[in-house]
Order: structure tokens, then sequence, then C-alpha cells
């Protein structure tokens, strides 16, 4: 009978819960996990004459601090289909891409252009199955065969279909500017003007939205995406010549000199890559 | 000397917010001295406002030219139920002053009941000063603040507007003692749904067509947007001449979007 030698398995694949006790331990002694990069936002939508019109403004927030100033919040779904995303920021992005590229499998294997619809009922059928922990707030819009369409996505699954939508914290702010100026058979310098007049009310009333507008317009057979179609926030304290600092300028009080160690000791240890 | 009663003031009447006193017989007097002023106090029960019951919803004013413009609709709601469609929730205070209340309605009457007394006592000098809006509002501004130190608030936003002596004045206070002043101003929901479209549109010169206009354009975003709010409104100015409170009244609502039509056509399972 021979015993078999203890010896240490090779690493296989799958989740190492190493570390699970001491982020346990840590969560027990009060340590505050950092807050999820949320997008804190104003997107809004709205239905003209010809098309739809999208916005969205392009602050990133991190709990209080903005980790983004210049981030892009309408995601590119097809041609003729774009996407604004307020809530969690990797989960408006990873969703977006996702139902993207499913829809480019769904035109290759249909060989047409995709439908909105087609974006919407992907989007929401993700959304219900992960129940509302997928925190991704979206306003869909494109124009398709059928015409132009525009929806919302709730993060829990539901959608509504509307004339004007608004989404984000600076919602309401956004939504009041809607709610007195929309009509219908708006032309599309007049759309333009109430998307970016909604962003911007967002932008100046809610803290969590901020810096510039975007815009996308979307008709049929055409797409324009004007990124950064005003900025409303510029730097204005720059000095345009530079800032120069001569040596002189920072007076010294001391004057200290450590030297640092030159020895440096080694010790004999194990190989720790040798088994 | 033996059965004298005796009477001891307490610190229960600074909790309360009146004077307490007890009386006890002569030979119990040693006992209760003890109790009342040496030991702590055991205190069994505070009634406080914690939960609002009959609420209303916002009010928004601004000024105008010739002097404030402030509106509400009429309803009292009870959590969720539209309970009372006539409630005013706003008042004159005085000659010189309107204030409008949101949160609950029980405690605005209170307010009005100290105003009242106010504006009495004041009239009782008779020495030809009346008691102005900011008067009245820094007033109102103690009472909401110390109540609000002794955990027993007046579950309230208010929005003080007046004129005097040409001075145009418009000012807030809340249930924590937050107070400020601005040439528009709006509680609750007005502050994010009334407030951008004042900041961007509002003017020092506006007539009181214009005024009416433009809180009426609130007022109806408002109105689509609030879910505790009717179509029932009461507009009230105040001028150097004197107050007006207009009888109430509603707006037209626009229903009619093409898209409303039919809206699961295109997918199914959208409303």
């Amino acid at each position: 009978m021979r015993m078999v030698k203890m010896t240490d398995l090779p690493t296989k694949g799958g989740f190492s819960f190493d570390l699970c006790r001491r982020n346990e331990m840590l969560l027990k002694n009060g340590l505050q996990m950092p807050p999820f990069r949320k997008t804190g936002t104003t997107i809004v939508g709205l239905v003209f004459q010809d098309g739809v019109v999208l916005g969205a403004d392009t602050r990133a927030t991190e709990g209080p601090i903005v980790a983004d100033k210049n981030c892009e919040k309408i995601h590119f779904m097809s041609p003729n289909i774009y996407c604004c995303g307020a809530g969690t920021a990797a989960d408006t992005e990873a969703v977006t891409d996702m139902v993207s590229s499913q829809l480019q499998l769904h035109r290759y294997a249909t060989g047409r252009e995709s439908r909105v619809v087609t974006a919407l009922t992907l989007l929401k059928s993700h959304l219900f199955n992960y129940q509302g922990h997928v925190s991704a707030a979206l306003v869909l819009g494109g124009v398709d065969v059928t015409g132009p369409h525009l929806h919302t996505v709730y993060p829990h699954g539901s959608t509504d279909t509307l004339p004007f939508a608004t989404m984000g914290s600076g919602s309401l702010a956004a939504m009041s500017v809607f709610e007195s100026k929309y009509k219908e058979g708006l032309t599309r310098e007049e759309g333009i003007e109430l998307v970016a007049e909604a962003i911007c009310a967002g932008i100046f009333n809610d803290l969590g939205s901020g810096s510039n507008v975007d815009v996308c317009v979307i008709t049929k057979g055409k797409t324009e995406y004007l990124r950064n179609y005003q900025l409303p926030n510029p730097r204005t304290y720059i000095s345009s010549k530079g800032y120069t600092f001569v040596k002189g300028q920072t007076e010294v009080l001391s004057t200290k000199i450590t030297q640092i160690q030159q020895k440096v000791e080694t010790r004999e240890s194990g190989d720790a890559m040798e088994e | 000397m033996q059965n004298v009663e005796i009477s001891i003031p307490t610190l229960n009447g600074w909790l309360l917010g009146y004077p307490v006193t007890y009386l006890f017989s002569n030979e119990k007097l040693k006992k209760a001295t003890g109790v009342v002023s040496m030991q702590s106090l055991h205190i069994y029960k505070i009634y406080v406002t914690r939960y609002p019951y009959v609420t209303g919803t916002s009010v928004i004013a601004m000024k105008y030219k010739d002097g404030v413009i402030m509106a509400s609709d009429t309803a009292g709601s009870y959590g969720s139920t539209l309970r009372y469609k006539s409630v005013e929730r706003i008042k004159t205070v005085g000659d010189h002053t309107i204030i409008g209340a949101s949160g609950e309605i029980s405690d605005f009457q209170e307010i009005m009941r100290y105003l009242d007394e106010l504006i009495l006592y004041d009239k009782m000098w008779d020495d030809g000063n009346s008691l102005g809006p900011k008067e009245v509002h820094n007033y109102l501004n103690r009472i909401m603040y110390n109540r609000r130190n002794k955990f027993n608030p007046l579950y309230n936003s208010l929005v003080l507007g007046g004129v005097k002596n040409g001075q145009k004045y418009l000012g807030t206070v809340n249930m924590i003692g937050t107070h400020y002043e601005d040439d528009h101003l709006a509680t609750g929901f007005g502050n994010h749904l009334a407030r951008p479209i004042l900041r961007s549109e509002w003017r020092e010169d506006l007539t009181f067509e214009e005024a009416v206009k433009l809180i009426e354009k609130c007022l109806l975003v408002l109105l689509y947007r609030d879910r505790s709010s009717i179509n029932k409104f009461q507009i009230a100015k105040i001028t150097a001449e004197g107050t007006t409170i207009h009888p109430p009244y509603s707006l037209r609502t626009y229903w009619g979007f093409s898209h409303f039509q039919n809206p699961s056509k295109g997918a199914a399972g959208t409303w």
C-alpha cells in the first residue's frame, strides 16, 4: 500500500472565496463601500414633425463628486436608433452595448433596418429578468419603417410610449419646460431648441446634472449626433498666457537635507514561486 | 396652618409650552419638593406632530410690478385620498401681508391663531403703526424654530408676501426653521416643477396680467405632474392698496396628443 503524497493541486478556474471573510469583517467594522458611479442626469426626448430629438447633459457623479465633466450619455443602438441612459453608468453602458450588438446580429439575420420596438423589447426583457437590480433608466428614440418612436424604459422593465419624455434626477425641471411649451407638429429647429432648453433647465436647477448639452436628431434616413451642441458652462478663469512659477516665488523658510541610507540588507528566503 | 395647599412651578412647563404647577397638601410638601425640583424629571408622554395627516400641496408666489402674487390649489389630502376640495390655503394677516401654507392643515390653523393674536395685540396698541410682512416673517420664524428645537414642529412650509411703505417683500419659512427671501418662491413640488420656469421667465416689471399668465403656466405643470393637486386654484394678490383673494377657478388642460391615442400599437405591453 503506497501512501499518496500530498502535493498542492494546480489551481483551477472559478471564484476564489479567500477574501470573503475579510470583506465581511470590514463591513462589520464600519467600512463604507464606495458609491456606484451614477449618472445623476437629465435626459429628454421628444417627437417632432419628421422624427425624434434626444438630449442629455454630460455630468457623471460619484456621490457628491463630479467624476466626469463631459461624458456621453446618448448611446448608439443602430444607425437609426439612439438611447439616452440615466442611473448607474456601468449598467446603462453595458445594457445599451449588449442590445446594440444583438440588433446588429438581428440585422444580419433579417437583412432589414432595425425597428425601435425590437430594441425596446430586448431592453425591457433583459431589465425585467434582473428585477430592477440593473439600474438603467433609458429614453429610447428612433425612426424606422413604421415611423418615429419614443419610449422610456424603467429599471424594473416597464415602458411608456410618449410624445415627450424626461428621465433622471433633473427630469422634473426638464418636464416643467416640456409641459409648458410642447406642441404637436414642431419643426426641426423648434424641436432642437426645446430639447436644449429642457436640458439647460436640468443643468441649472438640478445639482446632479451639469456641464454641456448633447443633442441627437433622428429623421428618416439621416441621423445627426450633435455632441456638445451647447456649452453653457465655460471655464472663464484660465489665464490665456499660461502660468509660470519662477524660482524664488515661493519663500524658503528653512532647509534640511537627510541622506537616504546607503546600506541595503538582503535576507535569504525561499523562492515562493518555485512550488 | 394644617391643610394648606402649596403650588410649585415645574420644568414640565418648558416642554409643553405653558406653565404647569402642581398642588400639594402641607404634609406631602417635603416629598413633593424632593421629587419635583431636585430629582430628575421623568417624562411619561409627549405628544408631537410626527406625521402630517391632512395636507396641502405646493404654494407658488412671486413679486410683480405692483406687489406680490400668490397661488395654490384648494385641496386637502388625507394620505392618498382627496378628502377636502375647498381648503383655503392662502390667508391675509393684518393689512400688509398674505400667507400661504403647505403641509398639515391643522398646524396652519394653529399658526393663523398665533398670527391673528399678534395682529390683535398690535392693533390694541392703537399707535398708528402696523406690523409689516418682514415683522410677521420674523415672528413666524421664531415660532417655527423654537417648536423644532422641542421636537414638536408645526408641520408646514409657509410663504409670506406683502407690501409696506412701497417695499415689496416675499419670504418663506418651513418646519425646521429654514427661512429666506427671494423674488419668487415655491413650496413642496413647486420647487422642482415651478422654480425652473420662474428662474428663466420671471422679470422685475411684470404687469398683473403677465404675472397671472406666468403663474398659471406653473400651476398647469403642477396639475399635470403632482398627484395631490386638483384643478381648482386660488390666486391672491397684495399691493399697496390692499389684498384681494380671488374666488377659485379651473385651468384648461390638453390631452389630445396623437401619441396618447393607442400607445401600444407599435409595442405590446406599453401603457
